[in-house]
């Protein structure tokens, strides 16, 4: 039987080589590629009528926009807005990846840690520039807390720096390991079906079929809540670096 | 083959962290509860903090989890 882990295995379909370094374009490639597409025409034709009365999917396009309008107004506040087309499109792409994951035989390439680090690395290196640019030299005050006593000084600025360096680490590993895991545990369960079917006449396998039918339900609840999570701790970022504690 | 079982015991501590994560889950949820039966008009606010709280704590049992898989199959 196949490895619970062989679904996250990287195929190439157009090998690519340039220059000795491999640009193979991959099934990884294909579903990034897949889940912009959908998400675009999901976005496209949704806005594209402008209908006064919205039709349903003029309203769950309206509704993912206003999702994540109001994430920023709440926790960013109105210097936010100029960063909403970027972490919308980081959300819907997030999103989209792993709903799109969940289909049978789909690939889902958050659950690979290079993608989730390079998504977290891209928000990290942003969000430090938007607060150099916006704040200069006094940026670096962020690392030093305030009403702290000058001889704890040494102990804390160390902690406040790697706490912030951490911060592209915990944020890949948590979407990662979240999909990894639960897709894991989905191909886990299915393993249980012929082996338990074949040994009580086919009337135990639907217990891990009813599982995994569960287990299904669960991760989509994951799949959004994490994309969720990205996206709002993107938006705690931000704030940090527009005003600074 | 001691190598090998040392892996299997080493892959089952690693997963002991999730009795934390079980107490923080529990913890969040029974205090979403308790303020909902105060107060049931806060639910739209508190609901959304109580999930953002139940994402964090349950990726602390992924990174356990995962610590696990290394030792299994890295």
């Amino acid at each position: 039987m196949a490895s619970p882990l062989q679904q996250f295995e990287i195929h190439t379909i157009v090998p690519i080589n340039i220059g000795g370094i491999d640009l193979s374009f991959t099934n990884s490639a294909l579903w990034m590629g897949i889940t912009i597409t959908v998400a675009s025409v999901f976005l496209a034709f949704g806005a594209r009528r402008r209908a006064l009365v919205p039709g349903r999917w003029q309203v769950m396009t309206e509704m993912s926009y206003e999702f994540i309008a109001n994430m920023i107004r709440d926790n960013v506040g109105d210097a936010g807005r100029r960063y909403f087309p970027y972490i919308f499109t980081l959300f819907m792409f997030i999103l989209f990846g792993n709903l799109l994951g969940l289909v049978p035989g789909a690939f889902t390439f958050t659950s690979h840690i290079i993608v989730t680090l390079a998504l977290a690395l891209t928000v990290f290196l942003a969000v430090t520039i938007v607060g150099i640019v916006k704040h200069g030299l006094h940026f670096f005050s962020f690392f030093v807390p305030s009403g702290v006593p000058a001889l704890m000084m040494p102990l804390m600025i160390p902690i406040e720096i790697i706490s912030y360096l951490s911060r592209p680490v915990s944020l890949s590993i948590r979407l990662f390991a979240n999909m990894m895991a639960g897709h894991t545990m989905m191909k886990v369960f299915a393993g249980f079906v012929v082996p338990l079917g074949a040994a009580t006449f086919g009337i135990g396998g639907l217990a891990p079929i009813a599982m995994d039918v569960a287990l299904t339900g669960f991760e989509l609840l994951v799949a959004f809540l994490q994309a969720y999570v990205f996206t709002v701790l993107t938006c705690l970022y931000l704030n940090d670096a527009l005003n600074l504690h | 083959m001691e190598l090998e079982a040392a892996k299997m015991i080493g892959a089952g501590l690693a997963v002991i962290g999730l009795s934390g994560v079980g107490v923080g889950i529990g913890n969040i949820f029974s205090s979403l509860i308790g303020s909902i039966a105060r107060n049931p008009a806060t639910r739209p606010q508190i609901f959304p903090m109580a999930m953002l709280g139940f994402a964090l704590v349950e990726a602390v049992a992924l990174y356990a989890l995962l610590i696990s898989f290394l030792i299994l199959f890295g």
